[in-house]
C-alpha cells in the first residue's frame, strides 16, 4: 500500500516537473520567435496601430476610472493616519509617490492584464481552434509576424502611455479629495507632492510598465496561440492568461523594484 | 509528385499514423477516406508541413518537407491552396481581403490587379459581389466557396480538400462537390481530398485511399475500392458507395464522366 502511494506520488510529481518543463520550454521558443521576428522588417505598422488603439485608447476608460479611485481613497486613507501624528501635509507627496512608483505601474498593468491581454488571449484561442492560423501558415505567412508581433508592439508601447496618464490622473484623484473634502490648500498641496518626486520615480514607473506591456501582451498571444479544445479550451486559456500574466506582473515587479530602487532609492536588495 | 514514406506520428498515447505509405501522382485527383478520428487531417497536415512526423517523411516535387529551413517551406507552401473543413477565412478581413491575402502579401501586383483577380477567382466559384462581406455574414456554403476561392488565388498546383462537404445539406454539398471538379480540372491542379462522405468521394475521386488504424489499408480506382476488396472494415466503409455506384451502373450513367 506504502509503496503504492509512494510510486504514484513520484509519478505525479515527475509528470508534473515534465509538464513543467515542457510549457517553460514551449514558452521560450515562443518569446524567441517572436523577438526574432520583431527584429525583422518590415514590421506591419498598421496592424500594431489597430492594436494600439485595442490595447490603449479602448482600455482609457478603466484605466482612468482605476487610477482616479485609487488616488482618492490613497489620499483619503492617508490623511486619517497622518492626522494622528500632524502630518497631513504630507498626504500629497504620499499619492505622488505611490502613484508613480508603484500603483500607476502595476494597477495599470493588472486592469490591461483583465481586459486587454485576455482579449488577445481569446482572439488568437478562437483562431487557433477554427484553423485560422494553420490557414496563415498554408498561405505562406507566419502568424507569429502577423498576429503576435503587432500585439507585443501595442502592448509595450501602450502600457507606459496609459501608466503617465494613470499617473496625473491619481494624482488629481487624491488632489480632489485633499482639497475638497479634507480642506488642504490647493498650492501646499500640490508643492508637496512633487517636492520629493524624483526623475527616477517617474523613468523607473514607466520602464516597470514597458515590462509589464511586454508580459501581458506575450502571455496572452502564448496561451492563445496554444490552444486547443474548442470553446472550453478559448475559455480556459483565457483564464491561465489573466492569471499567469497577474503572477508574472507581480514577480517582475518585486524584481524590477529592487533593481530600480536600490541604488539611493531606498529599495532593498534581493 | 507527394510521397508519404512509413509516416508514423502519435499523440501521447494515441498512435495516430502507423507506417503510412501513400503516393499522390501529378494531375490526380486523389481522395483519403476513413472514419472519424483515423488521422487523415494528421495525414493532410503532414503534407503541407503544419505537422512534422514522429518517424517516416513526406516529400514534394523531391523536397523532403522536414528538411526544409523556414523560407524554403514557405516557397513550397506557394504551390498549395487548402480549403478547411470551417473554411478557416480570417474573421477580421473582408471575403476580398481573405481571397487577396496571399496575393497581397507575396506579390508585387497593384490593388487594381488584385481586385481583378479576386473578382476572377470568386466568379470561378459561383460568388458575385461579396468582395465587401464580412465572413461573419456568409453561409456555410459561402464560406467554403470562398475559402476555395481563397486557395486557388494563387495559381497553386496541389489543392488539399480537408472534409470539404462536412456540415452541409445534400444539394450545397453537391455544388461543392461539382464546384472541385470544375475547379481542379480547370486549373489543371492535383488535389488531395479527405473525406468521410462516399458521395463526395464517389464523385470526385481518380483514386481512393482508405485510412484504417493507422496505415493505408486499400488504396485504387474507386471501382477497385468499392468491388475488388476483401478487408471488411473497407468493404463496411465503402458501402454506400458501392450502392451509388451499382445504382448508377443500373441507370446507365457513369459518374466519371459528368
Amino acid at each position: 500500500m506504502l509503496k503504492k502511494i509512494a510510486v504514484g506520488t513520484l509519478e505525479f510529481v515527475g509528470r508534473y516537473t515534465i509538464d513543467m518543463v515542457k510549457a517553460i520550454g514551449l514558452m521560450g521558443e515562443f518569446v524567441g520567435d517572436t523577438m526574432k521576428w520583431l527584429s525583422r522588417k518590415p514590421l506591419r505598422m498598421g496592424a500594431a496601430v489597430d492594436q494600439m488603439v485595442e490595447v490603449g485608447a479602448n482600455s482609457f476608460p478603466v484605466v482612468f476610472f482605476t487610477a482616479m479611485f485609487t488616488g482618492m481613497v490613497l489620499a483619503l486613507q492617508s490623511h486619517t493616519g497622518f492626522k494622528r501624528f500632524g502630518a497631513e501635509s504630507m498626504v500629497g507627496t504620499v499619492v505622488g509617490l505611490s502613484m508613480t512608483r508603484e500603483l500607476g505601474p502595476v494597477l495599470t498593468a493588472l486592469v490591461v492584464t483583465g481586459r486587454a491581454g485576455s482579449a488577445m488571449t481569446a482572439q488568437l484561442g478562437t483562431m487557433r481552434v477554427t484553423e485560422q492560423i494553420d490557414a496563415l501558415y498554408t498561405l505562406a505567412a507566419n502568424p507569429i509576424k502577423y498576429l503576435v508581433v503587432p500585439r507585443v508592439i501595442a502592448g509595450t508601447l501602450m502600457l507606459p502611455v496609459l501608466t503617465v496618464m494613470a499617473d496625473f490622473v491619481g494624482i488629481l484623484g487624491g488632489f480632489v479629495v485633499a482639497v475638497m473634502l479634507l480642506g488642504a490648500n490647493p498650492v501646499l498641496y500640490m508643492e508637496k507632492t512633487f517636492e520629493f518626486m524624483e526623475y527616477n520615480d517617474m523613468f523607473s514607473g514607466l520602464l516597470k510598465s514597458m515590462v509589464f506591456g511586454f508580459i501581458i501582451s506575450v502571455v496572452g498571444c502564448y496561451q492563445g496561440f496554444y490552444t486547443e479544445g474548442g470553446a472550453e479550451g478559448v475559455g480556459t486559456a483565457t483564464t491561465k492568461s489573466v492569471v499567469m500574466g497577474f503572477m508574472l506582473i507581480f514577480l517582475a515587479n518585486y524584481i524590477l523594484t529592487a533593481l530600480l530602487f536600490s541604488n539611493g532609492g531606498g529599495g532593498a536588495k534581493f | 509528385m507527394i510521397f508519404c514514406e512509413n509516416l508514423y506520428k502519435a499523440f501521447g498515447d494515441n498512435h495516430v499514423l502507423q507506417g503510412v505509405d501513400l503516393h499522390i501522382k501529378r494531375g490526380e485527383s486523389m481522395v483519403i477516406i476513413g472514419g472519424s478520428g483515423t488521422g487523415k487531417s494528421v495525414l493532410i497536415k503532414h503534407i503541407i508541413g503544419l505537422l512534422s512526423p514522429d518517424a517516416g517523411r513526406v516529400t514534394v516535387d523531391g523536397q523532403v518537407v522536414g528538411d526544409l529551413h523556414e523560407d524554403e517551406l514557405n516557397e513550397m507552401r506557394k504551390k498549395f491552396g487548402m480549403l478547411f473543413q470551417g473554411a478557416a477565412l480570417f474573421d477580421s478581413l473582408t471575403v476580398g481581403g481573405n481571397v487577396g491575402f496571399a496575393l497581397k502579401e507575396h506579390t508585387d501586383l497593384a490593388q487594381s490587379k488584385i481586385d481583378e483577380r479576386v473578382k476572377e477567382c470568386l466568379e470561378m466559384v459561383g460568388m458575385k459581389d461579396v468582395e465587401r462581406l464580412m465572413p461573419a455574414e456568409l453561409s456555410g456554403g459561402m464560406k467554403k466557396r470562398v475559402g476555395l476561392a481563397r486557395a486557388i488565388a494563387m495559381n497553386p498546383q496541389i489543392i488539399l480538400f480537408d472534409e470539404p462537404t462536412t456540415g452541409l445539406d445534400p444539394v450545397m454539398a453537391d455544388v461543392i462537390n461539382d464546384l472541385i471538379i470544375k475547379t481542379t480540372r480547370a486549373l489543371k491542379v492535383t488535389s488531395v481530398t479527405i473525406t468521410h462522405d462516399m458521395v463526395s468521394a464517389n464523385r470526385i475521386a481518380d483514386r481512393i485511399a482508405m485510412l484504417y488504424q493507422g496505415k493505408i489499408v486499400a488504396i485504387g480506382t474507386p471501382d477497385e475500392v468499392m468491388f475488388n476488396q476483401t478487408n471488411p472494415a473497407v468493404r463496411e466503409f465503402v458501402e454506400i458507395g458501392r450502392i451509388i455506384r451499382q445504382t448508377e451502373a443500373v441507370q446507365g450513367r457513369h459518374i466519371g464522366a459528368q
